[in-house]
Order: structure tokens, then C-alpha cells, then sequence
């Protein structure tokens, strides 16, 4: 079931066949059944724009169980996790935490995303951060044009940063071994 | 006036102008900082996409460093480290299994109390600034001041300034004689990291963002974030483009207006390291007070 706009999808609807509105909400400590649909999320997001469901229709979808349509919408990536909708909402839904969780779920699935250079983004900033302990922003930039092949791109913006010695070109390693201390504790206690 | 000093990770390379800037302005005014050892980067957006618990970790060791090492107040400049440093305590605080979690994971208990405040703060209230201090009329320059997401976003988080229109900027640089200007998009997204990835989705919010401060008669955008004052700057030019609008406004840190009021020099506060030339915009200045 592939999404473009709400009311393409026909909606098999049968929640209690679905386990997705529970694992979403294990993951997210959301309970997205508050929501009322007034949209207040969709209208203040600044994204909405460019993706394929506003954030009112994802939580819609997550209280239908359609984990397909949450897990393969351009939506959960494009997030920038600005908080407007978080802020905003009049039933406390922490929207911003629901999208971050359906990536976290996504990922763990396997799901092929939507957007995969912003998926590509997050494993090369999180990796980055772990391998240097502060964030090497020249080596994730490498490592983003490795990945998506697009080498030329921001080519002349790079340049003129460059010339203004705003690209450090080595890395700290401070706290490296911190890093790479509390990564491992995490993965331990996630695969619990 | 002595506190703890978390630059994180753009400070120290693309946004070092905001972090030298910072430390002029703190030392014209007799306050102390003194940098945390060996802190790491907060986890960012990255962190908070990938892992829950990881993302609440990375600021617990960094407040639980300064914690240990006896201080009970950090400044935080970047907006997105300061936002990571006030969820990790938020939730520690409403979490008890949580709150277990992450000591085990850093291995200390410390860090929860520690208050984590931002350079906005630190010049407001207490520490605003004396008009004694301020050695340069720069009441030439218009500004419109751009707080962005996450400095004021979720209010109970950050529990900082209004979230739909805050001042806290506007007063500091009101009260070292810039103008600032009324404008509805002090709190509007620019993207944020969408620009090293989605970058027509930045292209196209810089875009409504600078189009707006040109409509309220800006010569000046005054920003507290590393990556606002990023996308504002170097994706200036192609938002100029594909809106077919000339801008050419020169995106600041506000430590660096303060800086220049203060009488600190270009150079001195990393003027020059900016994509849109800030050169032609001061020319006054020089020939002034």
C-alpha cells in the first residue's frame, strides 16, 4: 500500500489485528489516541510542503495500525523536528517524539525509507559521532558523497566555506573513548 | 560572574565565529567561562532520531562532568545542544526507569540538577549590560532577531522566552542601541540539517524567512543558532535564485553585534568569515563614532 494522499488508501480498518498502535506508543511514550484531528500539527508544520501526509494524517494512520503507511512515508523523515507540532498540540501528543520513534522503528525493521539521504544522514552523523566523540563535520560530509554519489554537490559553497576557514579539516578525538563507551552500554541495553 | 562552558561541536569549526564572539563579549563584561574538559558532542538530531536512550545519554555525561567538577550553572550557545541538554533532564526527570537507564549507561547519577542556560540569558536580566559599556553607535543597523525552533521550543522543556514571540533578544540588542524590528518569523523553521540533504526544502524556508526581513525593512538578521545562521548565510545565494529576489543581508550571531557595540573589532569577532560579505553593510561604521 503505497501512500501519495490520505484518500487514495483504502483503509482496511481492524485495530485489534494491528500491534503497531501499541509498539509505536511503547517506543514514542506517546498514547496517539488523544488525538482529535483538529490539525493544528499539520497547519504549523513548516515541512509540510514537501511531504506526501501532514503530520495530522501519520498519527491518523498510527491510531489505524497502518504501520505500512506510517513506516513508508516521506513524512517521518522530512520531519525537522522543530516542535511547533509538540508545542502546539492541545492533547499533549509529543508529535516530534511519534516521528522520531517511527524512524527508530522503521530502521529496526528494515524498512527501505522513503528518503533515503536523510536515513543515510542520521547513520553517518551517529556513526561520525561515536568514531571522533564531537561531531567531524568535513569526515560526515565525505562520508554523506560516498553514499549518495553526488560528489559535485555544494562544490563551489564548499569552496568559498573553505576559504573562510570554516571547515576544519582534521578531527578532535576528544572524548572518543566516552563515545564509544556509552554507544556500547546503549546497544546492550537496547537488545535486551 | 563565573560559569561552566559547553561550545559543542559547530562552535568549534563552522559557527567558531559564534563561540569567539561569545567569549569577547563575556570578557568585555567581567564574565567568566570556563570550558568543560573533555565534553562530547550532544548527539543532535542524529542521536534523538536513532535512539531514545542514546540521545539522553550523550548530554547526561557532558552535565554530569560539570557537575563533578563542582559547577552548578553550564551556557550552552548552540540552540540544538542547548535543547538536547534540556530534554535529557526533562525526561530523567519524568522517568524514573529512564533515569536509571542513563546513569548505568554513563555511569554516574550527577548532572540532573545542573542549570543549563543560554548566552540570552546570561545577558538578560542580572547580566544585562550596563550602558556604560557600549563604546560604538550602531543605530544604523535594522535588525530583525530570529530565535528559530529549538531554543524556545517545547515551553516546559526549555522553559525559556515566550515560544510563539519571545524578546529576550530584541531587549539585549535594544539595550546596546540597535534597532530591532517586529516581524512574524522569530520562530519559523529554517530546515536545519534538511540542508545537507533535502536542500531545496532549506533553499525554499530561507527564502519566505529572508523575504519577510526585507518586507519589514531589515538590514540585519541577528540569529543564536549555528545551524539558523548556516542555512541563512550559505543558502542565501540559491534562495536568491530560485526566487528570482535580490537580498544581500548579512545574517549575524547576536554575540557578534554585541561584540561590535562593545567596541570589539571585525576581526576580533569573526566577521569575516561569513559567505555574505558583512563588509559593505558596516562601511558606516568605520566612519562613525
Amino acid at each position: 500500500m503505497r501512500a501519495t494522499n490520505m484518500s487514495q488508501i483504502y483503509i482496511d480498518y481492524n485495530p485489534a489485528l494491528s500491534s503497531f498502535p501499541l509498539t509505536l506508543s511503547r517506543e514514542s511514550g506517546q498514547d496517539v489516541n488523544a488525538c482529535f484531528q483538529c490539525k493544528k500539527c499539520a497547519v504549523g508544520c513548516p515541512v509540510a510542503f514537501a511531504m506526501d501526509l501532514t503530520p495530522t494524517q501519520i498519527i491518523h494512520a498510527a491510531r489505524l495500525g497502518l504501520e505500512n503507511v506510517v513506516l513508508n512515508s516521506r513524512t517521518i523523515w522530512l520531519c525537522a523536528s522543530c516542535q511547533t507540532c509538540t508545542t502546539r498540540c492541545p492533547q499533549d501528543v509529543d508529535i516530534a517524539r511519534v516521528m522520531d520513534a517511527a524512524r527508530i522503528i522503521a530502521m529496526r525493521r528494515g524498512v527501505k525509507p522513503s528518503v533515503k539521504s536523510v536515513r543515510n544522514f542520521f547513520n553517518a552523523a551517529v556513526m561520525n559521532i561515536r568514531r571522533f566523540g564531537r561531531m567531524y563535520e568535513l569526515g560526515l560530509i565525505m562520508a554523506l558523497k560516498l553514499k549518495s554519489g553526488e560528489f559535485t554537490k555544494d562544490m563551489e559553497l564548499g569552496k568559498q566555506m573553505f576559504r573562510k576557514g570554516k571547515i576544519k579539516i582534521l578531527p578532535s578525538f576528544k572524548g572518543m573513548r566516552d563515545t564509544r563507551r556509552i554507544y556500547r552500554a546503549v546497544r546492550k541495553k537496547e537488545s535486551r | 560572574m563565573s560559569y561552566a562552558y559547553y561550545p559543542g561541536c559547530s562552535l568549534h569549526s563552522t559557527a567558531e565565529e559564534y563561540d569567539r564572539s561569545f567569549r569577547k563579549v563575556c570578557s568585555g563584561l567581567g564574565i567568566d567561562l570556563e570550558e568543560v574538559t573533555n565534553w562530547i558532542c550532544c548527539g543532535s538530531s542524529p542521536a534523538h532520531a536513532t535512539s531514545h536512550l542514546l540521545s539522553i545519554a550523550l548530554p547526561m555525561h557532558n552535565l554530569a562532568i560539570v557537575e563533578k567538577s563542582g559547577r552548578d550553572e553550564v551556557v550552552v550557545p548552540c540552540a540544538s545542544c542547548f535543547s538536547r541538554f534540556k530534554f535529557a533532564q526533562y525526561e530523567v526527570g519524568k522517568d524514573e526507569e529512564l533515569s536509571r537507564k542513563v546513569s548505568e549507561v554513563v555511569g554516574s547519577e550527577a548532572g540532573k540538577k545542573v542549570n543549563v542556560i543560554h548566552p540570552l540569558e546570561t545577558l538578560s536580566g542580572s547580566g544585562a549590560i550596563a550602558s556604560s559599556k557600549v563604546l560604538k553607535d550602531l543605530s544604523f543597523i535594522k535588525a530583525v532577531c530570529y530565535y528559530g525552533c529549538l531554543l524556545t521550543r517545547p515551553p516546559e522543556v526549555t522553559r525559556f522566552d515566550s515560544c510563539e514571540y519571545p524578546m529576550s533578544m530584541d531587549n539585549i540588542l535594544r539595550s546596546v542601541g540597535i534597532e530591532t524590528l517586529e516581524w512574524s518569523y522569530k520562530t519559523e523553521c529554517c530546515g536545519a540539517s534538511l540542508a545537507l540533504t533535502e536542500t531545496s526544502i532549506v533553499v525554499k524556508l530561507v527564502g519566505d524567512l529572508l523575504s519577510e526581513a526585507k518586507k519589514v525593512g531589515a538590514n540585519a538578521v541577528a540569529v543564536a543558532c549555528p545551524l539558523c545562521h548556516a542555512n541563512l548565510d550559505t543558502r542565501q545565494a540559491e534562495a536568491e535564485a530560485s526566487r528570482g529576489e535580490r537580498f544581500d543581508i548579512p545574517i549575524f550571531y547576536f554575540t557578534q553585534l554585541v561584540g561590535l557595540a562593545l567596541g570589539f573589532s571585525e576581526e576580533e569577532l569573526g566577521l569575516d568569515r561569513h559567505i555574505v560579505n558583512v563588509e559593505p553593510h558596516l562601511s558606516s561604521l568605520r566612519g562613525g563614532v
